[in-house]
């Protein structure tokens, strides 16, 4: 693939070659050396218009462990408070000799218009774009779940009967939209938890089920429950009246855990607000993933930077 | 000023016939001597003749933003598209909010001399919806204001919005409202419902700005003052304005070419040209604001022509302007969306997009279309031309339609007896020669 903007419209096919070769990656973990020498010459530019300091360390270990170069630019005390456009800063920066960038930004759709505005000539890896889409994130996620599911013989095989509940403030954000894709594609089953405030207008319309009450949903045992970090701001009347109420009625608490099977995976794209959306006990429990899916992040980006390789240009 | 005569014209669409002009006015074709040395005879065999064309809601950008657009780059863009008169709204830098600003926009229009340019005041000082703006000046200068709009703001203080009806009221003149509830549209980047949701871009909803006309339609009929709704978009907007009228409430409307066109898909692949506030609805809101035209609760077309430098569109969409162009392609739209599709026909076009908007502008001259003794000011169009959306003569080129097939073409446009669109080509400056 030239450009990895997202999960909406990508197919199982693309999405499995994605897992099995990050499935590959990840056999470097017991390596004494861990890198490979593909992408060596190959030059990526991590461009974080909206700092993430986990992300952007997961795209640099991926880029390293695959013996690419690597620059970094991040948005704060930059050219962007003088007022440079995304435009001129992702020019200047290819005009580094840069093979593929990957770029996070506030704005949705960002990565696209990097994509396909005739503005550049490198691959483009979406690593985050507003509300939009985050879809290395997904890939992460499934690769986890599949994992824990499979184990070994995970390669090849899709999500088929998975059910999985995401919890949170789904309507702001990206690392949902791209799971719903994503998961619903490899098969898997998907159901959002929201309050109202915080649904995505026109749910009705995505290929999935929708509820405002947790328990609800937990009752119907899933295999895996994702809690998404809910920002302080829309806590404090906003979106809900207070963080005692959210935790109330949608927070992973030490009594929705312990009604859980042990079965049940409990993810978390992080940073995790304890004592918030998620308690220590579930967070820290063995059925969570959450460090789990930091590690299967940096997999899962080699995967992208060597699935888009070679294509910039064309 | 050379006699005109122009032979073979559809008047207003209808019926073959011949159109003089001396003096500025339109006489009798008889008085009209073809063979006379100083007359101009136009064939206009196969034209629709269409009196000068009137913009109640357009964007000069001038003073403050000259690089989007000027008075003059402007004014031939509206004679391009068969205008001979524009509103230009008060959001230039600084804001028409006081008489010395709305009088540099008139004598601007005058000096280019293309179109008769009809500056609008802002309704509160620097269109920040507090304090009102120096209403009585405006309207007492030069340029005698008798709309005031704060576009591109809405006038959303209740109280505010109250008094200025009132006090709008005493000089005869019209609010004309940018209808937004600010706090539902906070951030807000294009229409809300399953694309905006998919997109991931915060939702501009449907009830925002239906919730402000409803409320203003209320106010007006309170305080018996008239009302002007801009750029109303949605299907709900249009069913609360039929309601009012069916009372007896002294409200107009207002729908531009694109929402009459242009849907909410175009936004799909993120480009900031389709970014336009109110933004793209979807195709069930088109047909409604089509509906509405046709059916007379919608009283004029009005472009909303906002003309941004490419840098304000050339960036992530949620950095770029909202707005886009439109006064050169506007009769085309309008031809393609509703007479082609059979809802109007060519004297409705004329009455839309014409003697309506001059009347809630309070523009004189316009009262009697292509009527001997009427001011020339006069539009032929060939309807059977089409184009693919191209604009010449605007300054900026945040242009929504190019690439789409449309139909009809200006070839001649009069502004008080002057040509000043000769066989499609605007003239140039010396020749219209506006006031030095």
């Amino acid at each position: 693939m030239k450009h990895l903007l997202g999960c909406e419209g990508m197919s199982a096919e693309e999405a499995l070659n994605l897992l099995d070769t990050a499935a590959e990656f990840s056999a470097l973990a017991g390596r004494k050396v861990p890198k490979l020498p593909t992408l060596r010459g190959v030059s990526v530019a991590n461009l974080f218009f909206e700092d993430s300091t986990r992300t952007r360390l997961s795209f640099e270990s991926a880029a390293k462990k695959l013996s690419a170069d690597v620059i970094t630019f991040t948005g704060q005390g930059s050219s962007l408070s003088k007022g440079e456009s995304l435009k001129d800063t992702a020019q200047t920066i290819e005009a580094m000799g840069t093979h593929i960038i990957v770029v996070r930004h506030s704005s949705s759709g960002a990565a696209w218009r990097l994509a396909h505005s005739g503005w550049l000539h490198s691959s483009v890896i979406n690593a985050g774009d507003g509300t939009h889409e985050h879809p290395t994130q997904a890939l992460l996620d499934a690769f986890t779940l599949r994992g824990r599911l499979h184990g070994d013989g995970a390669i090849g095989k899709d999500l088929s009967g998975v059910s999985v509940v995401i919890v949170g403030d789904i309507a702001h954000s990206r690392v949902a939209r791209s799971n719903v894709h994503l998961l619903t594609t490899l098969g898997a089953t998907v159901t959002l938890v929201a309050p109202k405030t915080l649904t995505p207008s026109e749910v009705e319309q995505w290929p999935v089920r929708h509820t405002t009450s947790f328990d609800e949903a937990l009752a119907e045992h899933p295999q895996a429950v994702m809690m998404l970090r809910v920002q302080n701001e829309r806590m404090k009347g906003s979106h809900f009246p207070s963080p005692r109420e959210y935790i109330a009625h949608y927070g992973l608490s030490v009594q929705r855990f312990r009604k859980l099977p042990e079965s049940t995976l409990i993810m978390h794209p992080g940073p995790i607000n304890r004592g918030v959306e998620i308690f220590s006990i579930a967070a820290d429990s063995p059925q969570s993933t959450i460090l789990e899916q930091v590690t299967n992040g940096v997999w899962v980006r080699m995967a992208a930077l060597y699935a888009v390789h070679g294509q910039e240009g064309s | 000023m050379s006699d005109v005569l122009i032979r073979g014209a559809q008047l207003l669409g209808a019926s073959e016939g011949d159109l003089g002009i001396r003096d500025g006015v339109f006489v009798p074709a008889d008085d009209i001597h073809a063979g006379a040395k100083k007359t101009r005879v136009v064939d206009a065999s196969g034209l629709v003749a269409l009196p000068g064309l009137v913009d109640l809601h357009t964007h000069l950008r001038q003073p403050g933003m000259d690089h989007a657009e000027t008075v003059l780059s402007g004014s031939r863009a509206a004679a391009a598209g068969g205008f001979t008169a524009v509103f230009a709204m008060a959001n230039t830098q600084p804001v028409a909010d006081s008489v010395g600003i709305t009088d540099l926009v008139y004598r601007l229009g005058r000096e280019a001399g293309y179109v008769d340019v009809r500056p609008i005041g802002a309704v509160t000082k620097g269109l920040a919806g507090e304090e009102l703006a120096g209403i009585a000046g405006m309207a007492n200068g030069r340029a005698a204001v008798r709309v005031f709009s704060d576009d591109g703001h809405c006038v959303s203080d209740s109280l505010v919005m109250r008094r200025a009806l009132e006090y709008v009221s005493t000089f005869g003149g019209v609010i004309a409202q940018h209808a937004q509830d600010p706090q539902l549209t906070e951030g807000s980047q294009i229409n809300e419902g399953a694309l905006s949701s998919r997109l991931g871009l915060t939702g501009w909803p449907a009830v925002a700005e239906e919730a402000i006309i409803a409320r203003d339609i209320l106010l007006a009929e309170y305080t018996g003052a008239r009302l002007h709704i801009c750029h109303l978009s949605t299907r709900g907007s249009v069913q609360i304005v039929r309601d009012a009228k069916a009372r007896g409430a002294r409200v107009t409307a207002e729908v531009t070419p694109h929402h009459l066109l242009l849907t909410e898909d175009l936004t799909a692949g993120y480009d900031p040209l389709f970014k336009v506030n109110p933004p793209l609805r979807s195709d069930d809101d088109v047909l409604a604001v089509r509906e509405g035209v046709a059916d007379g609760t919608i009283d004029i077309v009005a472009t909303d022509h906002a003309p941004h430098p490419s840098e304000s569109k050339d960036c992530a969409f949620g950095e770029a302007a909202f707005g886009m162009l439109g006064l050169e392609t506007a009769l085309s739209v309008i031809q393609h969306s509703l007479v082609d599709s059979g809802l109007i026909d060519w004297s409705r076009v004329a009455t839309i997009l014409s003697s309506t908007p001059a009347q809630i502008g309070q523009l004189a001259g316009y009262d009697a279309p292509l009527q001997v003794g009427s001011p020339a000011h006069l539009t032929l169009v060939d309807p059977t031309a089409s184009h693919t959306g191209e604009m010449r003569y605007t300054a900026s080129s945040n242009n929504p339609y190019l690439g789409r097939s449309l139909p009809g073409r200006v070839m001649h446009t009069f502004y008080s007896g002057r040509a000043t669109v000769i066989d499609g080509d605007v003239v140039e400056p010396d020749v219209v020669g506006g006031e030095s």
